[in-house]
């Protein structure tokens, strides 16, 4: 393996392609998830705005979509990205099955950290004549802010290891060049510097996350 | 009596639980006046924490109605409800403040949930911060400050909307005697200054001796009795009034066969050595087994518990005594323990 000038650009244009693809498709994937996680809490049968049906079916659905396969989920969601996009290889196309694959998982992500809330927090802010609108923007979201920060460096961090995968249907990023290069062509070397980037990268992200979390975090004297 | 400004009638709440229908409340009447401290004492589990519920329909009763200065709060869209309640205050045994706001942000929250411009709502907090006594601690978060702080600002923060009424539920329960005494009287102090309705709901006899005008008394989902805190202590009806009252000391006497007494001091005969005098009179011995001075409402009551002697004649003369004097009594047997 040699790192001529053409081996560094393919690295550069690879992370770069990463890097398009995660943002992408994290933004939307909160887009989705981040309602859907609020809806999820809110009309369960303790929450603000109790709406057992609908809270079953929602749950449902998303679990039904966490559990396919997200290698298979590329192939089925792919004609869709030919529509919207025009085309269905290069990282832009893969945006799409990336968005649909964590959209869910943000949401059960979201979920989880604003079950952390302390009802008696809810409650005074009820007694005090919130309105349920009310409660989400000035009560959950605000008080939940450092664990949705953690939740959110989980999440950016699974779509990262998703995008990897992507490389397999023609998707770009660090995870293709490991894919072909390393896979196809037999060239560990340059495969290992891929996965050592993939390495890095989620570090960066998840350290990022804890350090965000943390400084925002007044529970801490 | 003055015009309540609330009445709850007929009120009723069931939980509907796996195991069934489980009734918390039943049959609750209550009227409470403008400008009083009413106390509403139970064992933990009799209800009382539901029952401050209803008052502002965080729980809504499955009977009855509240109503609050006339209206039907059952009646109520959901807009008139939060209207409502901020014409209601209320604090709570955990505080519940914003952790991620600072102590100003905190005292701001309810006038933000009614569009209060923020310079003015601001300014209003600072006032607030002032009466409880933390304008210094304006900056500071929930996490830097001790129980006591975080309860005052838990009182400015529900006083931020000029509520009617308070509703305190186990406010001090989770704080030290001392810490207790000054949330006590600062409830009280805001009661008097402002005119503000209290409705303390304490597992404690003493909160309710402390700042109480009237108290119920709810013992197993049901009001046990209803009255002036003074006529309460020195006449318990029921039998869980009793055992309020008598608290610790019921459980100090439970040895000796012989006939125990109550004896109550109103506040009239406290110049007068009761005890002394009677032991004089009666030429007999009794056995104090307990005493207490408590200041409700501003007069000296006192309880003792006295042993009467053995002697039959002996302790007759000595009930006989009490009873020229006028000095109330009451027999305590087992069941009061």
């Amino acid at each position: 393996m040699t790192f001529d000038p053409a081996t560094i650009q393919m690295l550069k244009t690879g992370i770069w392609e990463t890097f398009y693809m995660v943002f992408l498709s994290s933004l939307f994937a909160y887009v989705i998830g981040l309602p859907l996680g609020i809806v999820l809490v809110a009309t369960d049968t303790d929450g603000i705005h109790p709406m057992p049906a609908l809270q079953k079916v929602l749950g449902t659905v998303i679990n039904l979509l966490r559990s396919v396969p997200f290698l298979i989920l590329l192939f089925i969601v792919l004609p869709l990205s030919k529509i919207v996009i025009g085309t269905r290889i290069g990282s832009p196309a893969m945006v799409i099955p990336l968005t649909i694959a964590a959209g869910p998982y943000v949401a059960r992500v979201v979920e989880s950290s604003l079950r952390e809330i302390d009802g008696g927090v809810i409650e005074a802010a009820k007694s005090m004549g919130a309105s349920d609108w009310q409660i989400i923007w000035k009560v959950l979201l605000p008080e939940c802010k450092p664990s949705l920060l953690v939740g959110g460096a989980l999440a950016v961090t699974t779509i990262l290891s998703y995008s990897a995968m992507a490389g397999f249907v023609g998707g770009g990023g660090v995870g293709a060049i490991a894919i072909n290069y390393g896979y196809y062509r037999y060239e560990a070397g340059l495969m290992w510097v891929s996965v050592v980037l993939l390495v890095v990268m989620v570090q960066i992200i998840q350290e990022a996350g804890m350090r965000m979390s943390r400084k925002g975090d007044k529970r801490i004297r | 009596m003055e015009q309540p400004i609330i009445q709850i009638s007929h009120l009723g709440k069931e939980f509907q639980t796996t195991e069934g229908k489980v009734r918390a409340l039943g049959d609750i009447n209550l009227d409470i006046c403008q400008g009083e401290i009413f106390g509403i004492i139970g064992l933990s589990g009799a209800g009382k924490s539901t029952l401050v519920r209803c008052i502002n329909f965080l729980e809504v009763p499955t009977e009855g109605d509240v109503l609050f200065e006339g209206r039907s709060l059952g009646k109520m869209t959901p807009p008139e409800l939060r209207k409502t309640r901020q014409s209601m205050g209320m604090i709570f045994q955990q505080f519940n403040l914003l952790a991620q706001r600072t102590v100003l942000r905190n005292v701001c929250f309810p006038l933000e949930l009614v569009g209060e411009p923020k310079a003015r709502a601001k300014k209003r907090a600072m006032e607030l911060l002032k009466t409880v006594g933390l304008e210094d601690k304006a900056g500071a978060y929930p996490a830097q400050l001790s129980g006591g702080q975080k309860q005052r600002v838990a009182i400015a923060r529900a006083l931020a909307t000029n509520p009617k009424v308070i509703l305190c539920d186990e406010a001090t329960s989770a704080l030290d005697p001392n810490t207790t005494k000054s949330i006590l009287g600062l409830l009280k102090e805001i009661n008097k200054n402002m005119g503000v309705t209290v409705i303390v709901i304490t597992h404690e006899m003493a909160v309710i001796e402390a700042i109480c005008d009237r108290v119920a008394i709810i013992d197993q989902s049901h009001i046990a009795e209803v009255g002036k805190v003074a006529d309460i202590f020195s006449e318990p009806k029921s039998k869980i009034g009793r055992q309020l009252i008598l608290g610790d000391a019921a459980r100090q006497v439970t040895f000796g066969n012989s006939r125990q007494i109550r004896i109550i001091f109103d506040g009239r005969e406290s110049t007068e050595p009761v005890i002394s005098n009677m032991v004089l009179a009666c030429k007999t011995a009794v056995n104090i087994m307990y005493a207490q001075t408590r200041d409700v409402g501003g007069t000296a009551m006192g309880q003792m518990i006295v042993q009467l002697p053995d002697d039959e004649a002996e302790a007759l003369r000595a009930l006989h005594y009490l009873e020229t004097v006028k000095i109330p009594y009451e027999e305590v047997t087992g069941d009061d323990i």
